[in-house]
């Protein structure tokens, strides 16, 4: 990439009266043998919110971070308001007012908001006076855009939506023009999501440009004038967003046709194979998460869990597997009480004949140092040889086996597991998990960070396992995944079971309430026994949802 | 991130790394006016030069190949032991005891035993941090090293208080009888003359094999290596994360303690304070740069054996060149190739990049 002149760091004094914000001309990217991005040209038109869209590695990421100067592109030219730049590094992007909302907030959490919007950008050595200069600005800020929030509050003690507000004044107290944002509602509740996208269309208003990388459809349909698609490293369309349907996006996306619901038959429940009883699980600092519950799923049937992430979800999930020590209660699968007792419950319950898609497959379900043959039979190992030794000969079959049946690509047996795509590595587990033949099936988010495309095959190998007659628990925070794989919903707030819904009838506001414990006619807890809110995103909330006040002093 | 080949990651790098610290100790040489070249010709020649030297040479790396393997074995289920250097000294104990207390049975009945009883009192040694870890979250390093202290300062009160016969001045336990000690190989190979390499070596290859198959080849290591690797997913997998912890620092300790039949029964056929000289630690360093890979921990032992006996040559050969010159030239090998093992990583993973892009036609 060729530089104009050196002097184009500082930010052009008047815009070239064109329309587009950013250009990107025949952009090419390799990293080693692969062609991330080929011969990319975009273009985003000034004061619009412009979407793209893409499955996981078709070189959203890559693009996004060649324009913030993470990467330099091997060739093409990047124009910021019509004047070509040759962007070296974030902070020259920044410059040139180009900021960008990661997908994982870059905060200090022991920090306030004020200070996390000053670091890097501060004056001088002495700190108070930019602090009050910020502090002036963020109140305008906050005035413009309605991004209010409290500049004094320590960021840990703020809700994901909040933080993510923190990330926005960051851009926009360091001038950002132009605003990417990285899948920015992956971490939201519906509630907060729907203001991030009024902040989104007040920013828009104010004539700031929004760059918005998403997998979900749907929220391109809602806020977008323009979306761009990428496929494979290449950009295949620009489209208006009010010409255009998600069925096209799909396609577009993947290459193929893609059927986005799930067709499923009623279900047909049969004998209880899950039945959980009174538990009560604690987290790893000894805080209850999971207050006295109770539910069954029978065979047969899904029963999904939804809930704002951190609501018990995730214990209950491992105290299922055995992996958690509960304080009270009991679990049964196939009628046998499962016994905790030291740390390898999981393989008790595994031998109950329950099998565990863990929430987070690089944290637990998967040692991605290991091959892809060996992680095909990790919790199964005992099964393989007699003895002492490991039947590697029938381990690596089973692995093949999987890969054939799951379509793992690529199909390498010896790939370390690390170098696999998300979406590939999700099928390994499923794979093991599933092809076992369990009563029990626990999966959780199925679908995180998994292609368009295996969305479909994951979605339709779970209503595969009910049809079969096993009991499947189903826990996401995609509120979608839930309500269209589920039978039944139960709800979960603040480690209780505050609700259950009829997928079928249930309407997003009535789970939303329920899923932030301030549905008006749901009590929470018994009056007396509510615990004062323990954790910061519980709190805030409460602080957040319009209905609560309502909703608390009927407690 | 770059990542390596195989065979670059096992191979390339370790040799690269110790050629670097040959040159660097090449250089400290040559400043105090020694000839390099004539140095590594004296040190290859009493390592490998006449059947006496290639006898102790063989001798250390005995010992440093049970200690790399008691810190790999630990390092694959994430645990950095650091006490092989106790853990061998404790062995000592239980070979001493068992020897002693059969004094005068014939070797082949008495090796087994001491290798079972001196495995048993290592393994005792190492459990106890291995517990502490699992049960109450001590860190096994900070635990390892204290052990160390302890074993120095329990044996020293064993020795010089319990084991020592009364009319002897030195700090030693009573003699094994020659029928009682492990046979040394110059008693069947006329090549090894006066060396003290003896059955413990064959042990030590045994040792290698078994600790490969252990690892790679049985449900066992893949349990250990599922720890190391990601002890939440080895939950997962139903593996008891501090059953295996306790199992795998008992095992380490066992292997350790065979330095003690390397040398107690096999050399000095007595238990002499501080006996374990250093080996242990050598063991952290033999380990790191084997990659906790029994091919390499073989291979640096002997690179280590090499090191130790050509030293002792050298020393003896170049009055120029001191005993602590010897030590600097180890702790630089040391230096390149654990602590600083990595620094050439990125540098040559570029390059191979760059090379295999240019073959692909680029």
């Amino acid at each position: 990439m060729t530089s104009p002149n050196p002097s184009d760091h500082q930010r052009p004094e008047r815009a070239a009266d064109s329309s587009l914000a950013i250009e990107l001309i025949g952009i090419n990217k390799h990293f080693g043998p692969v062609h991330a991005n080929r011969d990319i040209n975009l273009a985003i038109k000034r004061g619009t919110v412009h979407g793209i869209v893409g499955e996981n590695g078709a070189g959203k990421s890559t693009l996004m971070s060649i324009l913030y100067g993470f990467y330099t592109a091997d060739s093409g030219e990047i124009r910021v308001n019509g004047v070509p730049h040759a962007i070296t590094d974030s902070r020259h992007a920044l410059a040139l007012g180009i900021g960008m909302v990661h997908q994982h907030f870059m905060l200090v959490d022991n920090f306030t908001v004020l200070e996390n919007i000053v670091l890097g950008a501060e004056d001088s050595a002495l700190l108070r006076p930019t602090l009050n200069k910020a502090r002036e600005h963020l109140k305008q800020l906050a005035r413009d855009y309605g991004l209010e929030i409290n500049p004094d509050a320590i960021v840990e003690n703020l809700s994901v939506g909040q933080q993510q507000r923190v990330e926005i004044l960051k851009a926009l107290y360091r001038g950002a023009e132009t605003l990417i944002l990285d899948e920015p509602t992956g971490v939201l509740t519906p509630a907060e999501a729907d203001h991030l996208f009024r902040i989104l269309r007040k920013l828009r208003e104010e004539g700031k440009t929004i760059i918005l990388i998403t997998h979900k459809l749907r929220e391109i349909m809602a806020i977008t004038d323009e979306v761009s698609v990428m496929r494979q490293g290449t950009m295949v369309q620009t489209l208006n967003t009010s010409d255009t349907s998600p069925e096209q996006l799909a396609e577009l996306m993947v290459g193929r046709r893609v059927l986005l619901r799930v067709e499923k038959g009623p279900a047909n429940p049969g004998k209880v194979l899950l039945d959980v009883k009174d538990l009560i699980v604690s987290d790893d600092f000894k805080v209850p998460r999971v207050k006295n519950v109770s539910f069954q799923v029978r065979a047969g049937e899904i029963v999904g869990i939804a809930g704002v992430a951190g609501n018990g979800q995730s214990e209950l999930l491992e105290s299922i597997a055995g992996m958690r020590d509960q304080l009270g209660g009991t679990i049964s699968v196939n009628g046998n009480v499962l016994s905790l007792d030291g740390d390898d419950g999981a393989k008790r319950a595994r031998d109950a004949g329950l099998a565990h898609v863990p929430e987070d497959r690089l944290r637990m379900g998967l040692i991605t140092n290991f091959a892809a043959w060996e992680n095909a039979i990790l919790g199964y190992q005992d099964k393989y040889g007699s003895g002492l030794g490991l039947d590697i000969a029938k381990a690596r079959e089973t692995a093949t086996e999987y890969m054939k049946k799951f379509d793992v690509r690529p199909a390498s047996l010896d790939l370390k597991t690390a170098n696999f795509s998300g979406g590939n590595q999700q099928k390994i587990v499923l794979a093991r998990e599933m092809e076992r033949d369990p009563d029990v099936l626990i999966v959780g988010q199925p679908t995180r960070g998994v292609d368009i495309g295996a969305i479909e095959f994951i979605h339709n190998q779970i209503i595969k396992m009910r049809d079969a007659g096993k009991a499947i628990l189903l826990v996401s925070v995609e509120l979608d995944e839930i309500r269209s794989l589920s039978d039944r919903i139960l709800v979960m707030f603040d480690g209780h079971i505050v609700g259950e819904a009829d997928p079928a009838t249930a309407d997003e506001t009535e789970l939303g309430l329920l899923m932030t414990g301030s549905h008006p006619d749901r009590v929470v807890t018994e009056p007396g026994t509510l615990p004062e809110h323990e954790t910061p995103i519980q709190q805030t909330l409460v602080q957040m949802s319009p209905k609560n006040n309502a909703g608390r002093e009927t407690n | 991130m770059n990542t390596l080949p195989r065979w670059a990651d096992i191979a390339l790098l370790p040799v690269l790394n110790v050629v670097l610290a040959f040159l660097v100790g090449g250089l400290i040489v040559l400043a105090v006016g020694q000839n390099p070249l004539e140095a590594v010709g004296i040190m290859l020649y009493g390592a490998f030069g006449y059947g006496s030297g290639f006898g102790y040479t063989l001798y250390y790396t005995t010992d440093f190949i049970f200690a790399g393997l008691a810190v790999s074995l630990a390092y694959h289920a994430g645990l950095f032991n650091i006490g092989p250097e106790g853990q061998a000294y404790v062995g000592g104990l239980g070979v001493i005891l068992i020897g002693l207390a059969l004094n005068g049975t014939h070797w082949a009945i008495m090796f087994p035993l001491m290798i079972i009883v001196g495995a048993l009192f290592g393994a005792t040694w190492a459990f106890v941090p291995g517990y502490l870890q699992a049960k109450r979250g001590s860190h096994i390093v900070i635990t390892t090293i204290l052990f160390n202290f302890i074993a120095t300062s329990m044996m020293s009160y064993i020795i010089s208080r319990q084991l020592k016969p009364a009319g002897v001045n030195s700090d030693e336990s009573a003699p094994l009888e020659a029928i009682t000690r492990v046979p040394q190989l110059r008693t069947f190979i006329d090549l090894f003359k006066n060396s003290p390499v003896n059955l413990t070596f064959f042990l030590a290859i045994a040792a290698l094999i078994f600790v490969y198959w252990l690892i790679w080849h049985t449900k066992f290591g893949y349990a250990v290596r599922s720890l190391g690797n990601n002890p939440v997913a080895a939950g997962y997998a139903g593996i008891s994360n501090q059953k295996l912890i306790m199992i795998v620092m008992a095992m380490a300790g066992a292997l350790a303690a065979m330095v003690a039949v390397n040398n107690v029964g096999g050399v000095q056929g007595r238990l002499i304070l501080n006996f374990v000289n250093g080996a242990g630690f050598v063991g952290v360093a033999v380990a790191f740069m084997g990659r906790a890979h029994p091919v390499g921990v073989g291979l640096s032992a002997l690179l280590f054996g090499i090191l130790y006996q050509g030293g002792q040559e050298l020393a003896f050969q170049m009055p120029g060149i001191t005993r602590e010159m010897i030590v600097t030239i180890q702790a630089l090998v040391i230096l390149f190739t654990g602590a600083m093992g990595d620094m050439l990583r990125a540098p040559l993973a570029r390059l191979l990049t760059r090379a295999g892009a240019t073959a692909g036609g680029k």
